[in-house]
Order: C-alpha cells, then sequence, then structure tokens
C-alpha cells in the first residue's frame, strides 16, 4: 500500500547520499589523507549523519501517517529539551516546565492527530500562553518571571507549535490531491533541508560577503543567492509531487528557503546570546535537534498557511 | 517458587530493570561526558560528583560506557535503601550499590572498610562526598572525611572527580516529575592522598579539584 512516489523520492535522496558518500571518500583521499583537514571530515561526519536521518525520517513515511505524527512529536521532545536547558528558569517553573513536555506537547500531536484544525492554531499561542505563568506564579517566585515565562512559551512556540505545522500539512483537503499529504511533508522536508545545505556549500565556495557577522560566521549574500536559487529549481523539479504547477512550486520554494534563512539566523542569534555554538550534540557533525531544525522551524507555519489559503478547500 | 528459581527471577528483572534505568536516563537528559586529563578506563577506581539531586548517581551511572558501568557500584544509604522492597530491589538487586549505615551507633560494618573490600574484588564506586543533597546556593557543601580515610586506605587507587551539571532544574529537591532538560557530566584529572598529607589539606584540595571542573565551557563559543 506504499506510495511508490514516496520510495522513489527515498531512492532517489538515497542516491544523491551515495553520491555525497562517495565524494567525501574522494575528498579524504585527495585532502585529508591522515585525517586532519577539518572541513572534509566534518562533510563525512555531516553526511554520515543524514544517512541515519533519512532512514528514520524515510522508515516513518513508509510506515504512515500515526508514526509520521509520533515521529515529529519526538523531534519536538528532543528540540524543546535542548531549547529549556538554554533559557532561564527558577525552580518555582518545575511544574510549568513538565506541563509544557507531557500536557501541552502530547495535546498539541493530538489535535493534529484527530485534525481539530481550531484548536490546534491556538493552544500554544493562547492556552498554553494564558496558562503557564498562572503555574509558574502560583508558586510566588516573582524574580525575573516575565523573562521566565516568556522564554518557556518561545520554547513552546518554536519547538512545539511551529514544528507540529509539518505533519499537519497531511490534513489539508486539497481539491484533486487527497490522499497525498506525505508527499506534500516529503517535498516540503527536501526544500527546506537542500536549501539549508546548499547554502552552507554555496557560502564555502564563494561566501565573501557576510550578512549579520556578529549572528553568523556562515551566512552570506552569496550563499543566499545560491540557496534560494537552487532550491526554487528543486522545488520547481519536483511539482509532480505536490498540487501545484511548475511555477508556483518554485516559488513556494523560494518562500520556504527564505523562511529557513531567517529561522536560520534568528536561532543563531539566540545561540550567540547564550553563548553555545550549538543547540546540543546529538546529531554528529550538525549539533542537535534545532540545528537541523531551525530552517524547518520558521518554514513550516507559513508554507502551511500559504497551502491552506490558496489551495486547501476548508 | 524454589530459591534459586527466586533468585533467577530477581536477578533477570535487574537486568531489565538497568536497561529500562540507562534508556530513561538518556531520554530525559541526553547526557554528555567530558573526559578531561582522564581516560574511561576499566580500572577500580573511584568516582566523586556533587550531589544536587536524588538523579545523581543513577545518571553518572547510565553516562559511563558499559563496560565501565557494569564495574561501577554507588555508595548509599542503607538507612534508605533497606526501607521497602522496591527500594531495597533498586539500592541492592539493581544497583549492586555498597549500602552503608550513617548512623554509627547503629551500624555493623565501618563503612570505609566495606568501600574497601568493593574496591578489592574489582569494583569501582561512586562517592558523593558532600553526604547529603545539596539543596542551598553555596556550589558545593563541605566534603565529610570518607573520601580521606578510603584513599589513605587504599592510596594507589584513582579518585575521579566528576562535576554533574543541570540535573537539580531536571529533578530538584521535593519533586517526582523529572523536566527533560539536557546534563552534562565533567570527568577531570584523578587525585590521590599524598604520603603525609594531613586530612583537611587532602579535602580542601579534593572540594577544589572538583569544583573546578564546575566552569562554565563559554570557551568552546567560537564562531560558527
Amino acid at each position: 500500500m506504499t506510495d511508490p512516489v514516496l520510495l522513489r523520492l527515498l531512492l532517489g535522496t538515497g542516491g544523491v547520499l551515495l553520491v555525497s558518500t562517495f565524494a567525501g571518500a574522494w575528498l579524504r583521499r585527495r585532502f585529508s589523507a591522515d585525517g586532519t583537514n577539518a572541513a572534509v571530515e566534518n562533510f563525512n561526519t555531516r553526511v554520515s549523519a543524514w544517512w541515519v536521518m533519512v532512514i528514520f525520517v524515510g522508515a516513518a513515511f513508509l510506515l504512515g501517517r500515526t508514526t509520521l505524527i509520533l515521529l515529529f512529536a519526538l523531534i519536538s521532545f528532543s528540540a524543546l529539551r535542548e531549547f529549556l536547558t538554554l533559557t532561564s528558569k527558577a525552580r518555582g517553573d518545575h511544574l510549568a516546565l513538565a506541563a509544557a513536555f507531557f500536557i501541552v506537547l502530547p495535546l498539541q500531536y493530538w489535535l493534529v492527530g484527530i485534525n481539530w484544525y481550531g484548536l490546534f492554531t491556538i493552544l500554544i499561542p493562547v492556552y498554553a500562553f494564558l496558562f503557564l505563568p498562572v503555574v509558574s506564579a502560583l508558586s510566588g517566585a516573582p524574580r525575573n518571571f516575565l523573562t521566565r515565562v516568556s522564554e518557556t512559551q518561545w520554547g513552546l512556540m518554536v519547538c512545539v507549535y511551529a514544528v507540529s505545522h509539518v505533519p499537519a500539512l497531511m490534513e489539508l483537503q486539497i481539491p484533486g490531491y487527497e490522499g497525498r499529504g506525505l508527499r506534500l511533508i516529503a517535498w516540503f522536508l527536501i526544500v527546506a533541508q537542500a536549501s539549508d545545505e546548499l547554502h552552507y556549500v554555496w557560502g564555502r565556495f564563494l561566501g565573501t560577503h557576510l550578512i549579520a557577522p556578529s549572528i553568523s560566521r556562515s551566512k552570506s549574500w552569496e550563499g543566499l543567492a545560491g540557496s534560494l536559487v537552487s532550491a526554487g529549481l528543486i522545488g520547481a523539479l519536483l511539482y509532480e509531487i505536490t498540487p501545484f504547477n511548475p511555477w508556483q512550486a518554485g516559488a513556494m520554494a523560494l518562500v520556504v528557503a527564505l523562511m529557513g534563512f531567517f529561522g536560520g539566523i534568528v536561532m543563531s542569534a539566540i545561540k550567540r546570546d547564550r553563548g553555545v555554538k550549538d543547540w546540543g550534540h546529538m546529531i554528529a557533525g550538525h549539533g542537535g535537534f534545532l540545528d537541523r531544525l531551525d530552517s524547518v522551524v520558521f518554514a513550516a507555519p507559513v508554507f502551511f498557511h500559504l497551502t491552506r489559503y490558496f489551495w486547501s478547500s476548508v | 517458587m524454589s530459591a534459586t528459581f527466586r533468585s533467577g527471577l530477581t536477578a533477570f528483572s535487574a537486568r531489565i530493570a538497568r536497561r529500562v534505568i540507562v534508556l530513561f536516563a538518556w531520554i530525559v537528559t541526553a547526557p554528555r561526558s567530558f573526559w578531561n586529563g582522564v581516560a574511561p578506563l576499566a580500572v577500580p577506581r573511584v568516582y566523586f560528583a556533587n550531589h544536587t539531586s536524588n538523579g545523581d548517581f543513577v545518571l553518572l551511572w547510565a553516562a559511563l560506557p558499559v563496560a565501565l558501568r557494569d564495574r561501577t557500584r554507588p555508595v548509599a544509604a542503607a538507612d534508605y535503601w533497606l526501607t521497602s522492597g522496591l527500594r531495597s530491589f533498586i539500592g541492592r538487586d539493581v544497583f549492586n550499590a555498597v549500602l552503608i549505615d550513617r548512623r554509627p551507633d547503629h551500624r555493623e560494618n565501618d563503612p570505609v572498610t566495606q568501600m574497601v573490600v568493593a574496591l578489592d574484588a574489582g569494583a569501582s564506586l561512586i562517592l558523593f562526598p558532600e553526604g547529603r543533597r545539596n539543596a542551598g546556593d553555596a556550589p558545593l557543601l563541605p566534603f565529610k572525611t570518607g573520601l580521606y580515610h578510603l584513599s589513605r586506605q587504599r592510596p594507589e587507587v584513582d579518585l575521579v572527580p566528576v562535576w554533574i551539571s543541570n540535573l537539580n532544574n531536571v529533578l530538584p529537591r521535593g519533586h517526582v516529575i523529572p523536566v527533560p532538560l539536557m546534563c552534562s557530566l565533567t570527568f577531570g584529572a584523578p587525585i590521590r592522598v599524598g604520603a603525609d598529607e594531613p586530612k583537611e589539606a587532602f579535602l580542601a584540595r579534593a572540594e577544589a579539584v572538583l569544583f573546578g571542573l564546575a566552569a562554565p565551557r563559554s570557551a568552546e563559543v567560537a564562531a560558527e
């Protein structure tokens, strides 16, 4: 019952990774025979981690809707664990933080599962926003209160609310595209991640003008231009798996890549402020889950709403 | 049920429980270990760490590489861990803890002797020399003397300082639900008691070495 298009996409992604793996092996033989060229070693570590990520996400796609929702709930969990490690908190916030992890997060993904759009869009921006500070206030510790509750809310918005828009894409009712929501998610993830990695690649070869040097040393105007053009092309080439025509697919891919760039720069600003290089360490060569996710986080809600407004029937 | 069957069943459940506890510790804290000036070797040694949470010894134990973990026994209070069936199963069967009695007037065995016996049998130990959980604002409480006496009796055994950071936010005193946050453990260069080092000097040195590992690791914040 597996969608043959998804299988082909997975094989195609595997092919890209295979080429990258061979390229990495060649680079290592040529430039880093003793394993001391940091750029080559980092490239190889990143490719290895990509194999693991593609196998996990690919397996979830093949297993279907519920597994994919669960996978993104787990990704949200790991991201929130990274984010809240770096935020301000006091002992009195313990119950509010536990509620964020064990009540708000599962509830948000349950709403995706039962397709209750009305509550899905307001659970965190309205109800978590109102009630988690109440829990913290009742414990009676006023010191840095506004900072603490704001940072917790930011963590929920970024790691749970925004990320949950990815699996929610498959609930959109698009005429003529029924039952193919998984393809739209695959397209979105491929475009978002490719634009992020290609920014890195283009920047590495051509990047000379940094966009915000005090925030990120790897975001350059050349990288951004290269990433927008190549993401637009990839998105347009894959238009057949979307409800869009080639031009629309290219334009949507541009939006996704631009939002991804915005996400990267905002999340980098937070890291610089907190004095860390990466959000975590679980994904070798990449850092934490949030380091891989920052582009997805900002692109997902915008892509979701554009698709819903212009293509969906409800 | 025969006695052998019972003990076999207990050992089996203890093995399962160990796996579950390690998995749980990893899900909640995604622990990251830094071995600075000491290598993760499976030789008898004493890990001594700061104590801010009930989860401390579980996290330290779970964060060790499996070859080290299997031979490492926490030193824990018998008057806590033997008070109920479940606690005794966790303390004795799951963690194989060296259970010492903190009340001098009650105890039959000398705690230091118990620890020496365990070390001689090839085990490593996890020790919290502050003696009790630190719930205050001071980063470290003054050490009890056990670490000194132990090192006097086995001066050739390395004492490895381990700074556990952030676990007090995961599971503060008085709470039972942990909040998932990332924790790190910094293992430092081992120390041993000097031939004629006075007790106070040694304990002050041990405290300083352990606290020295607590420095925020903002040094690694280079450009991306």
